[in-house]
């Protein structure tokens, strides 16, 4: 039991990662990326790949993994930057496909359907299962923890008051002088390594990759957190993250009360419940449950006749 | 080399042709409505269904359950717009294209919970290929081009000569200026809804009557609709034909040099390259 908790929280530390990588572009920046599922896959196999074959150490992996996502994040930014948003919705939910459809056919690379297993994991076998769950849970806090450190600092940096700019009206940020692509690009990228690195450390956690565990699905759930926990709040990726993680696991003990229904039909539910409430959270509490603090500008003039009158 | 050349692009023709139909319901959504519905997906597998259930459960001929794919998958169409995607379209384009993704998913699922993931088959007569020289044409293709064809032909008369297709591409055109005139935009959504969702329910089951169907069909053929609309130029209904034809054919053509396996990355490279090049597609509108 202990160790299925343990579990869980490890999960949801990556969910955790996937939502405040996601909170940049979207949540920040207001530019749609529905490819996470893409960049989450990208730092995944490149870090097992590098690790498994090449021996390299699973931290070089990992910022292997972060580097590759961000640069397939800057070309897809590229690409799409000058065109109007739906277009990104499509090119990203596109990639997110290609990334998969590659993922199943270069079998001499990534093994095809069947996955990648026996990924190395930080002391695996030399330490007891419960000792190596308790020792990823450490790193995946600790990453949790940077990012969201660096996050916080983003989102109150120039750059990060940029973002919002953007997000706001592109146009008077680009009339204040502001290069609004590289801008979009930038924060892109950024994203896209966040999602890479948790692609990484979920590989190294679970010892084992395949393209199914990168559909779509993973997509809905994490912007699901994203919507949940409030838009544009770091915070808030994070209560959204543990909670989708939480209703996840939770359905997974209803499963057994719903009698007479089959494996697949309590699979197509749960995933009903994800899709629908993602759906109702938009409509009815868009802002989330930790809504963004915006800062307040004051229209009327506290201090009359600063200067010149 | 030649004769295999010719073939492909013979194939390739009639995929496009059968591609073209749910190209031409995500386009002429996307011209109404403004924003990129990804529940295309769920709705060709609605169709799929419903024509399955129509020919295999009832045991009713193609010709009749193709229109009743249509119908089910229409009235599923404005279904879900009125409940899910309508209110959240003054949201903007970005909330309502997230939750049309979300919408693809909770459909699909609903297929799942129902039929189940195995993959089903149509009731089809078995027809030897028939033979032109060394070009080899299945029957059962060129009933789908037949009605695929039909569909089009039908659409492109409601679209230039009624009154209700007028007022349709008014809203297209100008939706200002349409209310202006006195056409009822509310109206117009549902018809396009009702239209575009048919049209993507006709077209998974047509898609589907050359192979199996399972829940996952419309999802499958997601990447191939979503690049012929935007080769074409999306909101352009002629774009979405040419561009549907440019896709089948390119995607016939890469078996040449590609493994089968890659046929709907084709569709993505294509959107890539076009978006690149001429972001507005063959015959679409600015992009940016």
């Amino acid at each position: 039991m202990e160790n299925y908790l343990i579990a869980t929280a490890v999960f949801g530390c990556i969910y955790a990662l996937l939502t405040l990588g996601l909170n940049v572009v979207w949540g920040m920046a207001g530019i749609i990326n529905l490819g996470l599922a893409g960049f989450f896959a990208v730092g995944a196999y490149v870090s097992a790949l590098l690790t498994l074959k090449l021996h390299v150490p699973i931290a070089v992996g990992l910022v292997a993994g972060a580097i590759v996502a961000a640069a397939s994040g800057t070309v897809v930014a590229l690409i799409t930057a000058r065109l109007r948003g739906d277009y990104l919705a499509i090119v990203t939910l596109g990639f997110s496909e290609a990334v998969r459809i590659i993922a199943s056919n270069e079998i001499w690379l990534t093994n095809g359907t069947d996955g990648i297993s026996g990924i190395p994991g930080p002391y695996r076998g030399q330490i007891t299962p419960e000792l190596f769950n308790l020792l990823f849970l450490g790193i995946v806090v600790v990453a949790v923890a940077v990012v969201m450190c660096l996050a916080e600092r983003l989102r109150a940096s120039p750059f990060g008051r940029v973002l919002h700019a953007i997000r706001d009206d592109e146009q008077v940020t680009a009339v204040a002088g502001k290069h609004v692509i590289a801008f979009k690009v930038k924060a892109f990228a950024v994203s896209a390594a966040t999602m890479g690195l948790a692609g990484a450390l979920y590989g190294h956690y679970t010892s084992y990759i395949a393209p199914d565990i990168y559909s779509p699905l993973i997509t809905i759930n994490i912007v699901l957190a994203l919507v949940a926990g409030g838009r544009g709040n770091n915070y808030g990726s994070l209560v959204g993250a543990f909670l989708v993680v939480f209703v996840l696991e939770a359905t997974r003990f209803l499963a057994p009360l719903a009698k007479g229904l089959s494996h697949v039909q309590v699979a197509a539910l749960r995933e009903l419940i994800i899709s629908v409430g993602l759906i109702v959270i938009l409509r009815y509490r868009p802002t989330g449950l930790l809504a963004e603090r915006r800062p307040r500008i004051r229209l009327t003039d506290d201090k009359p006749a600063a200067a010149g009158s | 080399m030649i004769a295999e050349i010719v073939q492909l692009i013979v194939n390739g023709v009639m995929a496009g042709t059968v591609l073209a139909v749910p190209a031409i319901g995500l386009t002429a959504m996307y011209a109404v409505l403004r924003f990129p519905n990804f529940s295309v997906a769920s709705h060709a597998t609605v169709g799929a269904f419903a024509g399955y259930m129509a020919n295999v459960q009832f045991g009713l001929p193609i010709v009749p359950s193709v229109a009743i794919a249509f119908a089910v998958a229409g009235v599923f169409g404005v279904a879900t717009d009125e409940v899910v995607l309508k209110p959240l379209r003054p949201a903007g384009y970005m909330a309502t294209a997230v939750a049309s993704v979300a919408l693809t998913i909770a459909l699909e699922n609903v297929v799942r919970f129902a039929f189940g993931n195995d993959q089903r088959g149509y009731d089809l007569p078995i027809f030897r290929d028939w033979r032109l020289g060394e070009i080899r044409i299945g029957p059962q293709q060129v009933e789908n081009l037949a009605i695929a064809a039909a569909v089009m032909t039908a659409l492109f008369l409601f679209l230039a000569f009624t009154r209700t297709g007028k007022a349709m591409r008014a809203v297209a055109d100008n939706p200002t200026l349409a209310g202006i005139k006195g056409i009822n935009a509310v109206v117009v959504a549902r018809l396009v809804s009702f239209v575009g969702m048919g049209l993507a329910g006709l077209g998974g089951m047509l898609l589907g009557l050359d192979t199996t169907i399972d829940p996952l069909t419309g999802f499958r053929a997601i990447l191939s609709i979503f690049a012929a609309a935007v080769v074409g130029g999306l909101g352009s209904i002629p774009g979405a034909v040419i561009g549907a034809l440019t896709i089948g054919v390119g995607e016939e053509l890469c078996l040449l040099f590609l493994s089968p396996d890659y046929r709907s990355a084709v569709g993505f490279m294509a959107i890539l390259l076009v978006l690149t090049l001429r972001p507005r597609g063959i015959l679409g509108e600015r992009a940016y």
